[in-house]
């Protein structure tokens, strides 16, 4: 109750312009940083659609409570854009302190949106956080650009992401996997309405459209630059031929799609598709681990390479908790959480940090991780394909919506 | 002093509790008005917050612009008006075949916890049974069909809205069956059905010739509720509508959510539309009024018999038990998914069970539970002594004038996407703080008309002679209305209670958006987990979600039971 009533003051506060807050904050001097904390409440956006992740943030919030005193409340969201929308009304309606939006995880196309309105508390704070010393900013370049943009320091990497196909070894035979998308449709062919992908504007199933686009465009070089508004027609052709040539042979001959990955995971358990696909190579061990899919369930990549990024947590400008934001986008970023974010049975999302700069008891810890028979060691993930510029994202849909958009 | 003698609950004891009640108007009407307006003022593309100061048509031309937007718009409105016209025929005929008769008595025990199930529980229920991976073909698979793989169809989703229209039909056959037995005591029935049976009328055509007009007077609302709600209906639409094009208050939901915000004035511009297509709605239904009188008058008219109406009594008889047995196989497969491990494809039950996600989840559901129980609670009890302070100032059958109140009704006619979108705008330009309070507020705007719908028929219907001795014993209006009128409506009361408790803990988009995810409840939760799709924790929530409101329905019906065990007149 006293938290509350300080809270409360605090607030009031804040709401009359009586403290420079955003000057106080200084990410250098970290001490003042876990003091400001303190008492502070995070209200951290995310999407809440799987439940190992939410009890992975309910973790992760205790946590704070229990060592910094701060409050970390999970606003479940079916989608980021709607945090985006929050602090983009915000701002509209003049609202710079006290927002309601303190933390957000984010990625693509919704940071480039927010980087661009000036929605993201600047300047660089992640590469400033104690625990960016452990991240790998030498191997995994995407924590520094996410789809083609700098980060800039805005957003502190929180996870690796790589696209990682699953078949279910007690049906499908290993030898008949497709070996990249052109393969992909053979396949469909062979085993008509087997195959599906999550309904544009998902995000997973725009992945699997820049999938195809990043094989079968001629010059993949055009994809790390904005649309080009002359050329984007004869861009994207042999997209959209592929899919001519793809949707009738799709689940329900392209009639209806699954809404999203969990979708896609749940009718693939259910024995309707054959081949699906996530952005988490851990993903179909941490379901086996859950009792949602077989144990015979097994993974597999394109060897001339599959998409991959990674995800971070971003602060809006106007975030009423800045300081207990930084606090907690540290912890997410520790050597602790970030072992525990990689056990399939927790999680099972691919670290950010580097091993080789880890303390040796911790690497150890990563290096004992059993990540389950259906998970890919980091050596098989193959090649990582580029991420194309956010822009291609918001065309590809568009255009889907157009030609797909009304089954006949 | 005529005046006085008129109206005699204009007496000073009651000043105290009715004075307010034009500024109770103003207050609960003013946020209505202001919601429709927030919703047509960007669509003409003023909306100052995001630079909109012109006034032009744009955005509407960007809407007609929309791909496939004809097709969403054909469907929403088809998938409406069959879905009423189904439910209430199924209600109209089973009522004339067996309104009176002991299953008459068994179908009503058996449908009214019905009412208590959410229309997103209802729905996932559904889809959990047709599937083709579902409950019903795992039964009988492989058995009989020879499918060891679910087969490629598409259900539920499917191009014509099947699937949506069965599982809106399920929920609102319940609620128009419930609606009607309200209505009835006050009709002629016996009399009328002895009537036409010396006439040598069928059941179904006696009853439609001499009851009906009067009954369809009397729900003629509540139908238009069930209409509206169909139309711009956005939960079920997502579960079990057509996903290419998805219907327009899906596509209008995606739009308000979309992150760049000028897609709000396209949404608005959608929610206007939106708006225009519920009146069409309501102007083809008053089109098929006419009509149905016009045909009832032929009838009348040619004084045919039509005696032989064995088949239609029996399809509504199984229509009704059907939509009550579904719901039920429903829930019951989702309690089955909730503790089911590895479940593949045929088997017809999971290989291992294990109480894994409800001892994992119910840990967590406490504190959404908590505050849907106490939005819910303060809601519904608000909402109910403004209903009595409304009703019981404007009285019922005095003259009484009623259409201050009736502004109140908006927010069941206006579809909730258009009018919510328009209260969220006005709740951030005026600097409302989502919380607690703001949450109520909105949830009193949708709760309070239902609360009005299920506590009017009552009031109107008491005995005014209780009443009338108790003024003239010279009892001062309030204690009339405090030691007469409630505790004779106290059952009433409780179930009107029991109705707005169960509105308020099925609120998604208002809780969500006028909330900011300050305020989980059990629905929001529930909603989100079911974009991850995973069965298992969307059996949990959707029981949970089931649960709640079907405690207040008990206790609305057992309540009266144990409070009046020394009363018999009381009882039921």
């Amino acid at each position: 109750m006293i938290g509350r009533a300080r809270q409360f003051i605090t607030a009031a506060i804040l709401a009359l312009g009586l403290t420079g807050e955003a000057a106080a904050i200084d990410v250098n001097d970290w001490n003042s940083v876990v003091a400001k904390a303190r008492g502070q409440t995070v209200y951290f956006n995310a999407w809440g659609g799987a439940e190992n992740i939410n009890a992975y943030i309910k973790w992760a919030g205790d946590e704070m409570k229990a060592r910094y005193g701060v409050s970390v409340v999970h606003v479940k969201l079916d989608d980021t854009a709607k945090a985006v929308a929050t602090v983009v009304a915000e701002k509209a309606a003049g609202k710079d302190h006290g927002g309601a939006v303190d933390l957000v995880w984010i990625n693509g196309e919704n940071f480039a949106a927010m980087r661009r309105e000036g929605l993201l508390l600047s300047p660089d704070w992640a590469t400033k956080l104690p625990n960016w010393a452990y991240v790998d900013h030498e191997a995994k370049p995407t924590v520094l650009t996410d789809f083609t943009i700098a980060t800039e320091g805005l957003e502190s990497p929180w996870g690796g992401a790589k696209l990682v196909f699953f078949y279910d070894s007690a049906r499908t035979p290993s030898g008949e996997l497709p070996d990249s998308a052109a393969d992909l449709l053979k396949w469909a062919k062979a085993n008509p309405g087997r195959f599906s992908y999550p309904q544009p504007p998902d995000f997973v199933g725009t992945s699997f459209l820049k999938q195809v686009l990043t094989e079968l465009i001629h010059d993949k070089a055009t994809l790390q630059r904005p649309v080009d508004e002359a050329t984007f027609a004869a861009d994207v052709a042999p997209l959209f031929a592929y899919l001519d040539e793809v949707t009738p042979l799709l689940w329900r001959k392209g009639k209806a799609y699954p809404q999203n990955y969990p979708d896609m995971k749940q009718k693939f358990a259910d024995g309707e598709l054959d081949i699906i696909f996530a952005f988490n190579p851990a993903e179909a061990s941490a379901a086996i681990a859950n009792g949602e899919l077989p144990d015979s369930v097994r993974s597999f990549v394109f060897s001339s390479g599959t998409l991959g990024n990674t995800h971070f947590v971003a602060i809006p400008y106007n975030a009423s908790a800045k300081a207990g934001a930084l606090l907690f986008a540290n912890f997410l970023l520790s050597p602790e959480a970030q072992l525990r974010k990689q056990d399939p049975k927790i999680w099972g999302d691919p670290t950010v940090l580097s091993l080789a700069k880890l303390p040796a008891a911790e690497r150890q810890a990563f290096e004992a991780l059993d990540l389950g028979a259906a998970t890919l060691g980091p050596d098989q993930l193959g090649p990582a394909l580029d991420e194309p510029h956010p822009d291609w994202m918001t065309r590809i849909e568009a255009e889907w919506i157009r030609r797909y958009g009304a089954a006949n | 002093m005529g005046q006085r003698t008129r109206r005699p609950d204009q007496d000073r004891g009651v000043t105290y509790l009715t004075a307010g009640n034009g500024l109770l108007v103003i207050i609960l009407g003013l946020p209505v008005l202001a919601g429709v307006a927030g919703t047509i003022l960007p669509a003409f593309g003023y909306l100052p917050a995001l630079g909109g100061f012109r006034p032009t048509t744009a955005h509407l031309a960007e809407l007609a612009g929309q791909p496939h937007i004809h097709r969403s718009v054909l469907v929403a409105l088809a998938a409406g008006l069959i879905t009423t016209f189904a439910a209430l025929a199924i209600v109209g005929t089973f009522i004339a075949g067996f309104a009176g008769t002991p299953i008459f008595a068994r179908v009503h025990h058996l449908v009214s916890p019905l009412l208590a199930v959410p229309h997103a529980a209802a729905a996932f229920a559904l889809a959990f049974l047709i599937a083709p991976s579902g409950l019903l073909l795992r039964l009988i698979s492989p058995e009989l069909t020879g499918f060891t793989r679910p087969p490629d169809w598409l259900l539920p989703n499917d191009p014509m809205a099947l699937s949506m229209i069965a599982g809106l039909v399920t929920k609102e056959v319940p609620f128009l069956f419930l609606v009607t037995l309200a209505g009835l005591p006050q009709l002629p029935l016996r009399r009328a059905r002895q009537l036409m049976a010396a006439l040598c009328y069928g059941r179904l055509s006696g009853f439609l010739i001499s009851v009906w007009p009067m009954l369809y007077r009397q729900i003629r609302l509540p139908v238009f509720a069930v209409l509206v709600y169909s139309v711009s209906v956005v939960d079920v639409a997502m579960i079990l509508g057509p996903q290419l094009p998805a219907t327009l208050p899906v596509r209008i939901a995606h739009w308000a959510a979309d992150h760049d915000l000028k897609m709000r004035f396209l949404a608005s511009a959608g929610a206007l539309l939106q708006l225009f297509i519920v009146f069409a709605a309501i102007g083809i239904w008053l089109a098929l009024e006419r009509l149905g009188k016009f045909a009832l008058t032929l009838l009348t008219l040619a004084g045919t018999r039509l005696r032989q109406d064995m088949l239609p009594r029996a399809i509504s008889g199984l229509a009704m038990a059907g939509c009550a047995g579904i719901i039920f196989s429903g829930l019951g497969a989702l309690f089955i998914w909730s503790v089911a491990g590895l479940w593949p494809f045929p088997k017809a039950l999971p290989g291992a069970i294990t109480a894994k996600i409800w001892l994992r989840t119910l840990p967590q559901i406490f504190e959404p539970l908590l505050a849907t129980v106490a939005l819910a609670l303060t809601a519904s009890a608000l909402a109910l002594v403004i209903a009595i302070s409304l009703l019981h100032r404007n009285g019922a059958g005095r003259g009484g004038n009623g259409a201050s109140y009736k502004l109140l009704y908006l927010p069941l006619v206006v579809p909730e996407i258009s009018f919510v979108f328009g209260l969220q705008i006005l709740a951030i330009s005026i600097g409302f703080t989502p919380a607690f309070p703001s949450v109520l507020a909105v949830h009193l705007l949708f709760v309070l008309p239902y609360v009005l719908l299920s506590l009017s028929a009552p009031w109107r219907e008491l005995d005014p002679r209780f009443e009338q001795i108790a003024a003239g014993l010279g009892k001062s209006p309030l204690r009339v209305l405090m030691t007469i009128r409630l505790p004779l409506l106290f059952r009433a009361c409780l179930t009107a209670f029991a109705v707005g408790f169960s509105v308020s803990v099925s609120l998604y988009l208002p809780t969500l958006l006028i909330g900011a995810g300050r305020l989980t409840t059990i629905t929001t939760e529930a909603v989100a987990l079911s974009a991850g799709g995973d069965r298992r924790v969307i059996g949990v929530y959707a029981l949970v979600q089931a649960a709640l409101p079907f405690l207040a329905f008990l206790v609305a019906s057992l309540g009266p039971q144990l409070l009046f065990r020394n009363r018999r007149a009381m009882r039921m």
